[in-house]
């Protein structure tokens, strides 16, 4: 009797009915990596296909062999776009839109996102936030109306919007700026606001503490509204293919489609490699600035 | 350097007056602590004269101009925060020489102030570090210093010691005094702390729940409140406040605590508390320090009461005793070797020398 009363204790700390806190953090490490490796693989199969499938010729891609597997590696299909005027123009088209969209953008929503997070004036909060609604209504929604818009401003003034490169100058920011903005008040916000005063007091003007104080401080997040930017017009393909249609005005999303696809042939190897070679700019961005890019988001999506 | 006066100053924001309708003279090379609770409206003042908030009504003059409607960046004023606000991204020398640069001072200009500041405060072995790689104690030295370097017509100071522990708090507290009486400029020192108050201050200002309570100097606020808040504000620990009729006994009058309690008033404060005989709300006011054990030889003035303590606090030099009397607990300051125990009666002695007699209605000291 006695020595069960005293082992029953022990065997009792040998085997705690509560799981401890360095198992629970054992399993759920386990099932973080299970999920993780679960959706590494359902996001990279894509590419990889498309990396195999690009070094392929048409040949051995209409072959029906193992489609994961490349037999006769080629660089055909790299060499045949990088020397194609037609290619390299798209290219050139979406860097330059690309570009030039992310400036435009930086130069609207920044100051604008400093204004309604520090410049308290009548209905800026509502203002914050209607910006943030305009990113809310899809663009599906808005070629239509915009493609009207454009024809009565034809009639009007003559001048042609639909079918060249630059108008997209215009359309790209409609879906950067509000988003971009709204990344930019929830960055600015967690900047303390004595830091702003105290610039007043030093007797920086609000332009001043913009640029001196503010751009430098949120620097993280000025990242990550540009990667944004970026990737945006880089990607965007209902915007050009609604509103550019000959070939020297297309950008690479579209012109990829466009050309490579002629009627009911699809010049598979040239797509998937005119798609990676698409994908390398946003890609070496994001590793080079991945790290600001997280904390500016992460930074606004807390603050904000 | 400059005098600020302040004349009839409000602020509303919506419906609530945060400030209502203030007056102070403050005089050049001065040092005036503004200090209160929370919400008393001292932070709200600072910042109407460092023109960071709009002002509801009234004038605000430095050096003789109205400055209402001038902006921070020209009211020629230097503000250090609770919080430093350095700049982040700045070295201390940009810090600190941010606001010359501004005003395209020369650079040789720029780094003999910046590098007369830093000797002032002691960070020249500083200056080329950003404000994360500083502790606590060095960031609010750099705030100073970028304060001193503008070399303004008036500092301001918002509570810039509450961030800190309590150690290097009196630590600063001296190096701010030092500051102060080499640089001579006007200063205005908002804290919520009496102790910081009375320890920097020229003259003390108490505000409560948005009006100036009382004007003074340290001593004149210790010794003197005008009124309730005042006497009960200034001090640690605070001011006893005790129930009492006062009564007369022909051309003497005393102070009736209950039935068992009567302390005479001394001679020389019958003719001020005569005319309150007939106040049935009044408090006797006294500090803890003049509750203390009572001595074989008392002096006038003094007078001897048993107590039965229920908690005593040693604190090294002194022992605080806490014991009830007339319904309120009553905190007194006794010698460690008094015998002062939890639960022991001990014999203390109240000096009524320096009593207040406090109108209970009014909140006024007689």
């Amino acid at each position: 009797m006695t020595d069960a009363a005293l082992t029953a204790p022990k065997k009792h700390a040998a085997n705690p009915r509560y799981g401890s806190m360095s198992r629970d953090r054992t399993w759920a490490l386990r099932w973080s990596y299970f999920f993780l490796i679960l959706f590494a693989i359902f996001f990279l199969l894509p590419p990889i296909y498309m990396l195999i499938t690009s070094l392929k010729t048409s040949a051995e891609i209409s072959a029906a062999r193992n489609p994961w597997w490349v037999f006769n590696p080629t660089l055909e299909n790299y060499r045949e776009l990088l020397t194609s005027p037609q290619y390299l123009g798209y290219f050139r088209n979406s860097a330059i839109v690309s570009v030039v969209v992310v400036v435009i953008t930086m130069l609207i929503s920044v100051p604008a996102a400093f204004a309604l997070s520090r410049m308290k004036f009548w209905g800026s909060s509502t203002l914050a936030t209607g910006v943030f609604l305009t990113y809310l209504i899809p663009e599906t929604l808005l070629f239509l109306p915009l493609f009207k818009m454009f024809a009565l401003f034809n009639e009007w003034t003559g001048i042609q919007l639909i079918n060249r490169w630059w108008v997209l100058l215009i359309l790209y920011p409609t879906l950067t700026v509000p988003f971009c903005t709204w990344i930019m008040i929830g960055y600015f916000a967690s900047i303390p606001k004595e830091l702003d005063e105290a610039a007043l007091i030093d007797g920086a003007g609000w332009m001043q503490t913009l640029t001196k104080i503010f751009i430098p401080v949120a620097l993280p997040g000025l990242i990550a509204a540009t990667i944004f930017a970026f990737t945006v017009s880089w990607a965007q393909f209902l915007y050009p293919l609604a509103f550019t249609t000959s070939t020297e005005q297309l950008v690479l999303p579209v012109g990829i489609i466009t050309s490579l696809i002629k009627g009911d042939v699809f010049n598979w190897g040239q797509i998937m490699t005119g798609a990676l070679l698409g994908a390398a700019p946003p890609l070496i961005i994001y590793a080079f600035l991945m790290d600001y890019y997280i904390s500016g988001l992460t930074a606004g999506a807390t603050k904000g | 350097m400059a005098e600020v006066k302040l004349r009839k100053i409000i602020k509303r924001y919506d419906e609530v007056e945060a400030v209502r309708g203030i007056d102070l003279d403050i005089a050049d090379h001065e040092f005036v602590v503004l200090v209160g609770p929370s919400g008393c409206g001292k932070s709200t003042t600072l910042r109407m004269i460092a023109g960071l908030e709009d002002i509801s009504g009234g004038e605000i003059l430095i050096g003789g101009d109205v400055v209402n409607d001038v902006p921070p960046k020209d009211r020629d004023i230097a503000m250090v925060f609770q919080n430093y606000a350095l700049y982040p991204h700045m070295t201390v020398f940009q810090n600190m020489s941010f606001g010359l640069r501004l005003k395209r001072y020369p650079k040789a200009e720029i780094k003999k102030r910046v590098d007369e500041a830093a000797r002032i405060l002691d960070i020249k072995e500083l200056l080329d570090r950003k404000p994360k790689a500083l502790s606590g104690g060095q960031r609010q030295r750099v705030a100073m210093g970028r304060a001193i370097v503008r070399n303004p017509k008036v500092f301001l100071f918002d509570e810039p010691l509450s961030n800190l522990d309590a150690k290097l708090r009196v630590q600063m507290r001296t190096e701010i005094k030092k500051v102060h009486q080499q640089v001579r400029t006007t200063t205005v020192y908002v804290t919520h702390d009496q102790v910081e108050a009375m320890t920097l201050a020229d003259r003390v200002v108490v505000m409560n729940n948005g009006i100036i309570e009382q004007v003074g100097t340290p001593q004149e606020l210790y010794h003197s409140p005008k009124t309730r808040f005042v006497a009960g504000f200034i001090g640690s620990p605070a001011m006893n406040f005790i129930p009492c009729r006062m009564e007369a006994n022909g051309d003497s009058l005393s102070v009736r605590l209950n039935d068992g309690l009567v302390f005479p008033v001394p001679a020389e404060r019958v003719a001020r508390y005569r005319g309150h005989t007939q106040n049935g709300k009044l408090l006797l006011g006294l500090r803890p320090e003049h509750i203390t054990e009572a001595h074989a030889h008392l002096a006038p003035g003094e007078i001897p009461f048993e107590a039965r303590l229920e908690v005593t606090e040693p604190m090294g030099m002194e022992t605080l005793v806490y014991f009830p009397l007339n319904g309120t607990q009553v905190c007194g300051r006794v010698n460690p070797n008094a015998g002062a125990r939890d639960g022991a009666p001990l014999r203390l002695a109240a000096d009524l020398n320096n009593m207040h007699l406090i109108d209970e209605a009014s909140g006024r000291v007689i």
